[in-house]
């Protein structure tokens, strides 16, 4: 139980000249909720783009569940349960809300091309289940009244839960979040934190998360790491890193004259 | 649900039908002229749609489509062509040997030549489909270039610049249309499935397609590979109704007209491309006139100027890219739902105004 889901060994990440993340280790255990922080610019997105396999860490390993997955391509690394939303929404733009969950069925389907052009009882079986998964799994997350709809015409706080939903649809174990806070009033953060946790206990995930919001962050957050201009600053519980000095003076701080 | 569902199977019987009888009507009324004509508008639908699948729904810019005609044109003509023809028309160079004898019957050449073709997309899709945009559409002209060049020199398969005649001719409307149509329906039913969905993710957004765990690559040499089998079973029709090829026919130009049909359409409307398919097929012939020397009210005498009509279309082009991005269609098809619900508002407004 207590061996880590997610562990980076000293990853670093340059590009050309510029250390967007240097020696970072970080574990994540099965279950938690870890945050992931620091100013903008300080190499958070970067982690997500290693451990998902968007980059190829320049220095380092990272293990998922005890393997090596360092370089794996991202459709390889979803397909062993890693999931992921973005920073900036990456929704299918002609598509509607469940067009958009099924997509992560895609590579689950058990059946050829040639038996959906021919409409073979294999393929539209498959395809018909996958699709009541999908409805169900919008049921759960209350998405069901907009199942039709064009998923660029929701709202913006629905449009992130939907990416959430939608990487919920790969069956990952492990779910990534690039600041899903982003853009959002303090009542749906609130309401965003309370989704996160139920999915987290719902679906029997582990949660990785990049955030701004603080209180979203020290609310719903077990452990937390941060990062400032690629350098591991700080780690620990909330209230580990709220008294921190270094953390004070290099980000709360600063956060704190921004509010 | 249901009921609609049968009504809409009604329809498209219907509808089917009703092409069959217009074809039908066509082949015992039309001339020859302009049977050839419409038959060259069911080829430029295939083009057309199965450009659209490659360029409107996987998002992927590739401007290949003339190279693998080439490929089904040629692969057809060598195999449907009688042991006599091929003795008199490669003087050049004979033939070879193994080429000398064959003749096969049209469907299974005709089908070869999609299947040439398509493995030819399968090995230029390789290395091209690992570069985006602007370069991928340089690297698949390029590659198109290089099978007509490759096609020019390999004298003793293909007899060079000189080409080939003397090819079976097909003349019905039923053939060439009938391929459309399963072109169409081939198409629709793959856009249509969880694969055409995966198509649209990644033309949509590559990065969150492949994070759902789709492999980019391996989709977009499936829909190229898909794309240049139609392109190769386009160009054996051709062959059959030109009954005549050589390496020049299948120049960018070529392509550079489907590009129109599938802009003018819209990227992204299997309908559009068919509609905008008859309507450059039937303008160009109408166009002709600008090419002849015309008489202005007897005041100023303008000579013929050959090329006219892709001067025209090149405008056309451009005013469709500047001003009507969307083409014809947009994204959208044609289907019943659209139409029934415009009729059921319809008897709205007339139980409406009856009451
Ligand atoms: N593909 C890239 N090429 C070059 N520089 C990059 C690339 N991706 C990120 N960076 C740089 O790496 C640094 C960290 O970026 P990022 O991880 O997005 O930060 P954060 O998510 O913490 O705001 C920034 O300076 C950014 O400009
Ligand atoms: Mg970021």
């Amino acid at each position: 139980m207590n061996k880590p889901i997610l562990q980076t060994d000293n990853i670093s990440m340059q590009f050309g000249g510029l250390t967007a993340v240097s020696e970072l280790s970080i574990q994540v255990l099965p279950g938690e909720i870890v945050g992931l922080i620091g100013p903008n610019g300080a190499g958070k997105t970067t982690v997500f783009n290693m451990i998902t396999g968007v980059y190829t860490p320049t220095l380092g390993k990272i293990y998922y569940q005890g393997n090596e997955i360092t370089g794996l391509k991202p459709d390889r690394i979803t397909s062993l349960g890693v999931a992921r939303t973005f920073q900036n929404i990456r929704l299918f733009e002609s598509m509607s809300v469940l067009e958009n969950v099924m997509i992560s069925k895609h590579v689950r389907l058990n059946a050829s091309l040639a038996e959906a052009v021919l409409g073979l009882p294999r393929y539209t079986n498959n395809r018909k289940a996958q699709k009541e998964e999908c409805i169900e799994l919008l049921k759960r997350v209350e998405l069901e009244d907009v199942i039709n709809e064009p998923a660029v015409s929701l709202p913006y706080g629905k449009q992130r839960r939907l990416e959430i939903v939608r990487a919920l649809a790969t069956n990952p174990q492990l779910l990534l979040l690039d600041e899903p806070a982003a853009g959002m009033n303090p009542n749906e953060s609130i309401e965003l934190m309370q989704f996160i946790r139920r999915i987290r206990d719902e679906f029997h995930i582990t949660v990785l998360m990049i955030e701004h919001h603080m209180e979203v962050v020290m609310g719903i957050c077990e452990r937390i790491y941060v990062l400032d201009y690629g350098l591991t600053l700080a780690q620990g519980n909330p209230e580990q890193i709220q008294n921190n000095e270094k953390v004070i003076e290099a980000y709360l701080g600063v956060v704190e004259l921004d509010a | 649900m249901d009921e609609q569902l049968r009504t809409k199977f009604i329809l498209n019987i219907v509808f089917l039908l009703a092409v069959a009888l217009l074809i039908y009507w066509g082949q015992h009324n039309l001339n020859n002229f302009e049977i050839r004509i419409l038959n060259l508008a069911a080829i430029f639908a295939i083009l057309g749609v199965s450009l659209n699948l490659v360029l409107g729904f996987t998002g992927m810019f590739s401007l290949g489509h003339a190279g693998f005609m080439c490929v089904g044109a040629y692969t057809t003509a060598i195999l449907t062509m009688s042991p006599g023809s091929k003795a008199i028309i490669y003087f050049m160079e004979p033939i070879h040997p193994v080429l000398a004898n064959i003749q096969w019957p049209l469907l299974p050449a005709i089908l070869l030549g999609g299947i040439t073709a398509a493995v030819f997309g399968f090995v230029i899709g390789f290395p091209a489909l690992r570069l985006r945009d602007d370069y991928l559409a340089i690297a698949t002209l390029g590659f198109s270039e290089i099978i007509r060049i490759i096609v020019t020199n390999t004298i003793t398969i293909t007899n060079g610049a000189l080409g080939l005649k003397n090819i079976p001719s097909i003349k019905s409307l039923w053939i060439y249309w009938l391929a459309a149509i399963l072109t169409i329906l081939v198409i629709k039913r793959i856009l249509n499935s969880s694969w055409g969905y995966a198509f649209r993710a990644i033309r949509d957004n590559e990065i969150a397609a492949e994070a759902m765990g789709i492999n980019i690559f391996k989709h977009k040499l499936l829909s190229f590979t898909i794309g240049a089998f139609f392109a190769g079973l386009a160009g054996a029709l051709m062959a059959h109704l030109i009954t005549s090829v050589d390496p020049t026919m299948f120049r960018f130009l070529f392509t550079f007209q489907i590009l129109l049909i599938v802009v003018l359409g819209g990227m992204g409307s299997i309908s559009g491309s068919v509609v905008a398919a008859l309507i450059v097929t039937i303008g160009m012939e109408v166009l002709r006139i600008v090419e002849q020397p015309m008489d202005l009210f007897g005041v100023v005498e303008i000579p013929g100027l050959p090329g006219m009509r892709m001067v025209i279309f090149s405008i056309l082009l451009l005013l469709v890219i500047l001003f009507y991005r969307q083409g014809l269609m947009g994204t959208r098809e044609f289907n019943w739902d659209w139409l029934l619900n415009k009729l059921d508002r319809l008897k709205d407004r007339m139980r409406g105004e009856a009451a």
